[in-house]
């Protein structure tokens, strides 16, 4: 039986319940029902025909309280609730490349329903750290910041964040376009999916995705602003099901873009007031870190499985605060981050990518001999704390003019400007190689005194170093 | 007795129908889901539950264990990575592949193993609980004393040797009592020892900035707080690593998949430096990553402090590695939310203080019941949001321990590791141990060391004014303050972790670093005094070369190498022509 006529018979078995006693925000209440499951997926049809899915979030045998993914517009207390006995599935195939798809999993692109080659859950199961291998693939992303300073990896999650205006678009589609592995032809795809951005946003990603033919090889979820908020709590879910599935039964290297987890968050608070639970920090709910970590752990590599899933993430840090509930908690969840930076933006470097708050923390397995070059640490090392006290030194001169510095200080005012300048600053469609960004690093390097590379070991000056090199 | 599920609310469940005592083990549903009681009202009782929820339904049955929540004690933990209620993860991958299912059971020992068990007790010996009766050899390194169970007392009737598994008797008291090699023992009840000794010596850990600034003691506590990035991990890792100690239990609490991963695939291949056999064969890892049930996160740091505590019996000194203690506090506050307790501070519940310190008191260098001395070393990882140390968790810490590494983003941004923050982290046990620093490092350790202290106490205050003038305003011995104290932080605080050789630096070389750069303190202040400038000083090549030894394999070599150039240095700027020289520059 094709599983469509399945449901269709399995609805018409279980009952129907009209005994919604209270309806709050996205949530209902119900009486007096069979023992229903935890978690599990709700059809509530509305008096006008229309049907809306829930799932639910608190059973007993006295009362249910499921939450309705397309908001509760519409819906009374008329309205049929019925149980599907089972948790919320996602219809999953390889026909999925080059499909556009709801935030909830359905076709909108008008091509034919997903012919499932499997349901799967979309809460997924957490990996076991035993099946775990750790990353060390180095995904050359042709931007100095990050392929130099904050190398990402297969398997990694590292998200951008950002602030509202700021190019993060631009930057997770130039990634999107140039990330490779060098020496690798094996398979990729990308898995976005979108959570209360604009319909404009949404639409410079789906054009820059045809422009370059990168749609064939996508999967899309758009949950627009306006769309439900409540169905963002399983847009990102949707994806990774996707992309693990992808990743793992298909052998795919998926990169995983969501964008934006602000939005997702505030859906969760929102869930979390209608609840009406005692909210934690700034008023987001107490496990949004456990909320989060279901998300974000869901990136890694697997023994024995050819496929990997890394994320790379938008996150718009609200007020430009990293020390907002939101970035914060993914700080502490993900691999890293980069940090886009206003102040960048407004001299007009592109990417504005400050990489002094940013990190990868898989940088140290990805980079050195036998993945990128045997100098790549220190030349980084030797970077960042040059340009930190370069930086510092900004704020000095300001107060007591460049001529009271020592001649040390002034060697590291001007790294600092010329390493925004010639590191820092590329273009939208300059993919630099991971030897082109080592070269810019030594060439800035060389013009401090040999003596203050104090990072860099005298094999690697002596091998690199443009005044020693042949 | 049979009960049922009444109600589900994420991890925690209500059952009634069922007599339960506080923290029994139940078995929920259909798919027998571990669970433990946390509260009582009425005929209903409130159960956490280690696994999943999703697809139970009120009504499924519940049955009572009647045990509490325990681990299994004996040998075969070395070497285990386990989850928060010690089922081994090798196990739980062989039994439902690479993702965790649920309502799988696994033992925590291997109880088909056999262990070669040598007997040291006879027959006719009075025992009492703690007392050894025998030994296996669980890893090359480990000798592992087989103790009668701490409430068990008797006179052995018959005590066996050879080859058993860790279910077989080995040995018979006259009234009856078998023992196996296994016991039992419930994770939140601490084990008794005969009495609490004072710590007395450093764990030493190979990381300059601890052993030389802010020792912790063997048996003591420390917490290291820091915001995301700043090195709790990398610093707990390296402890691992790297201590002076002999069983280590790291416990991955609500923290990174990957990291595990880590730990995983390095242990097995790095040496123990005193022992030259790989990390993993005195290792106890535990991994409740963030993604795994909050309720399992919850039960984790407790399985760890008592597999600690059994090895302390056997007169181990044991450190324990807890990342992060902020993330088991989280757990707390979820399970205490869906419960609808009064919260307290932040959300968190009332019981939060008292929790953190039952754990940190479990703690400590004992006598043990059978009369050895041994010790547990807990170091709490903190991860307060924002990075604000005002918060519960870490003010709540912060009052039990004795040591406080500061982690400080501003460092870690300039990639100064480790990024602890010398001016406001501190050891209560550095007097206490001044007497091991005297007999076991130098008898002017403990002098370098507070001058090192005092230099770099100066330094932040010379900065404030650096940072109004000029540092070229600064007069020339001020100058050379901030010249030392820059080789004190680049030459000796800072350490790569990912560095072969700069990754683990013993204390005889912390000592000859810290000596070396107080010499060239006292060289350059006298060329000072005699009218060499700043500039000459600063232009020294051994000073930049000093910077380098530490990552040299010859590390002695390459350090008399750079003592000799600096003597030389020194006595060429002393020479008259440099006099001449420097006049005629000021002539010009
Ligand atoms: N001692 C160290 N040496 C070199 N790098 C370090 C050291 N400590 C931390 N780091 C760097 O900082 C990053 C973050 O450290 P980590 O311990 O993971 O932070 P946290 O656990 O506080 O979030 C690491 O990935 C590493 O790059
Ligand atoms: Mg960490």
């Amino acid at each position: 039986m094709a599983p469509e006529q399945l449901q269709r018979r399995l609805s018409k078995l279980t009952k129907e319940y009209k005994t919604i006693t209270e309806i709050s925000g996205p949530l209902i209440f119900l009486e007096k029902t069979e023992p229903v499951s935890y978690g599990e997926l709700v059809h509530i049809n509305l008096p006008d025909g229309t049907t809306k899915r829930g799932q639910v979030l608190d059973t007993s045998h006295d009362k249910v309280v499921v939450q309705v993914f397309e908001g509760t517009g519409g819906l009374n207390r008329e309205s049929g609730v019925r149980f599907t006995g089972e948790t919320i599935k996602l219809a999953v195939s390889s026909d999925m490349l080059g499909r556009i798809l709801s935030g909830s999993g359905d076709p909108l692109d008008g091509g034919p329903r997903i012919i499932p080659e499997d349901r799967l859950d979309i809460n997924g199961a957490a990996i076991n750290p035993y099946s775990r291998l750790p990353p060390e693939d180095f995904i050359q992303t042709g931007v100095s910041t990050i392929d130099g300073t904050n190398t990402l990896v297969r398997g990694q999650k590292l998200p951008i964040f950002s602030g509202s205006g700021l190019p993060h678009n631009e930057i997770a589609l130039q990634i999107a376009r140039q990330a490779k592995v060098p020496g690798s032809e094996e398979d990729f795809a990308v898995v976005f999916a979108a959570m209360g951005i604009t319909n404009e946003e949404a639409q410079y990603f789906m054009a820059d995705f045809e422009r370059t033919g990168a749609l064939e090889r996508a999967v899309v979820f758009l949950n627009l602003a306006n769309d439900p908020a409540v169905e963002r709590l399983i847009t990102p879910r949707m994806a990774l099901t996707a992309a693990e599935y992808l990743a793992y039964e298909h052998d795919m290297h998926v990169l995983v873009i969501l964008t934006d987890i602000t939005n997702y968050c505030e859906a969760l608070r929102q869930m979390g007031a209608a609840r009406e639970e005692v909210p934690g920090r700034r008023g987001y709910p107490g496990y949004m870190y456990t909320d989060l970590a279901s998300l974000y752990e869901r990136a890694g590599v697997v023994k024995g499985r050819k496929g990997s899933v890394t994320q790379f993430s938008i996150l718009s840090m609200p007020g430009d605060d990293i020390t907002h509930p939101i970035p914060d908690l993914s700080g502490y969840i993900t691999e890293g981050q980069i940090v886009i930076s206003r102040e960048l933006h407004m001299k007009g470097i592109y990417p504005p990518i400050n990489v002094l708050p940013s990190l990868s923390r898989l940088m140290n397995s990805g980079i050195g001999e036998g993945h990128t070059r045997d100098d790549h640490k220190a030349v980084s090392d030797q970077m960042y704390a040059a340009y930190a006290e370069g930086k510092d030194l900004r704020g000095l001169v300001a107060i007591v003019g460049k001529d009271a510095l020592s001649d040390r200080d002034k060697k590291l005012l001007e790294f600092a400007d010329m390493f925004e300048d010639r590191f820092v600053r590329q273009g939208l469609d300059e993919d630099r190689d991971i030897e082109t960004t080592l070269t810019i690093g030594w060439e800035m390097l060389a013009e401090l005194p040999e003596s203050m590379l104090t990072r860099i070991d005298n094999k690697f000056i002596e091998k690199y170093h443009p005044a020693h090199k042949k | 007795m049979k009960g049922e599920i009444y109600r589900i609310s994420g991890p925690v469940v209500t059952i009634q129908g069922i007599n339960t005592r506080m923290y029994d083990v139940v078995k929920i549903g259909h798919e027998r889901l571990m669970g433990e009681v946390i509260g009582i009202e009425g005929d209903r009782s409130i159960v956490q539950v280690y696994e999943e929820t999703a697809g139970i339904r009120p009504g499924e049955p519940v049955e009572n264990t009647g045990m509490p929540l325990s681990v299994e004690l004996g040998p075969g933990l070395l070497e285990s990575i386990y989850d928060g209620i010690q089922r081994p993860l090798p196990l739980l991958r062989e039994k439902m592949g690479d993702f965790i299912e649920r309502g799988v059971t696994a033992d925590g020992l291997d109880h088909e193993k056999p262990w070669e068990f040598k007997s040291t007790a006879k027959a006719g010996d009075a025992v009492s609980g703690g007392d050894v009766i025998g030994t296996v050899q669980e890893t090359i390194n480990v000798e592992h004393s087989i103790m009668v169970p701490p409430n068990v007392s008797g006179t052995i009737d018959e005590i066996k040797e050879g080859k058993f598994t860790v279910l077989d008797t080995i040995c018979t008291l006259t009234d009856g009592t078998k023992l196996q090699m296994m016991q039992k023992w419930p994770v939140r009840m601490p084990r008794p020892v005969t009495k609490k000794l004072t710590p007395n010596t450093p764990l030493i850990t190979g990381q300059r900035i601890l052993d030389g600034l802010f020792p912790v003691a063997k048996g003591g506590t420390a917490a290291i707080p820091g915001p995301f990035g700043s090195g709790k991990t990398v610093t707990q890792q390296q402890l691992a690593k790297w201590s002076d100690t002999e069983i280590v239990v790291y416990i991955g609490c609500g923290e990174r998949g990957n990291e595990m991963a880590d730990v995983l695939t390095e242990f097995p291949e790095l040496e123990d430096p005193k022992t030259g056999r790989p990390l993993m064969e005195r290792t106890v890892l535990i991994a409740n990553t963030s993604n795994m049930p909050v309720a399992a996160r919850e039960a984790s740091v407790y399985t760890g402090i008592t597999i600690a505590e059994y090895y302390r019996d056997m007169g181990f000194d044991v450190s324990l590695m807890a990342d992060s203690t902020s993330r088991w506090a989280e757990a707390m506050r979820e399970i205490s939310s869906r419960l609808e307790e009064m919260p307290g501070e932040e959300g968190y519940p009332a019981y939060l203080s008292a929790r953190l310190s039952e754990f940190y008191e479990r703690a400590g260098r004992v006598e043990s019941l059978a009369g050895f001395d041994g010790s547990i070393t807990i170091i709490g990882a903190v991860s307060p949001p924002g990075g604000d140390f005002s918060e519960p968790v870490t003010q709540n810490t912060l009052r039990i321990v004795k040591v406080f590494w500061a982690l400080d983003a501003k460092l870690a941004q300039r990639r100064h590791f480790p990024s602890i923050n010398w001016l406001s982290s501190y050891s209560l046990y550095t007097k206490g141990l001044a007497d091991w620093y005297n007999d076991n490092v130098s008898p002017d350790w403990v002098k370098l060391r507070d001058n090192a202290m005092d230099l770099l106490q100066q330094e932040s205050e010379l900065q404030e004014i650096v940072q109004l003038v000029g540092s070229d305003a600064l007069p020339p011995d001020q100058q050379l303050t901030l010249e030392i104290t820059r080789m004190i932080r680049e030459i000796f605080l800072q350490q790569n972790a990912f560095h072969p050789v700069d990754t683990f630096c013993p204390m005889d070389r912390q000592y000859m670093l810290l000596e070396t750069i107080h010499k060239f303190a006292d060289k350059a202040s006298a060329a000072l005094e005699s009218g060499v400038t700043m500039q000459d000083i600063v232009k020294l090549e051994s000073k930049d070369e000093l910077g380098k030894v530490r990552f040299d394999e010859d590390f002695e070599g390459a350090l008399k190498k750079v003592i000799d150039k600096m003597e030389d240095e020194f006595d060429s700027l002393k020479s008259e022509d440099y006099g001449a020289r420097a006049t005629a520059e000021e002539a010009e």
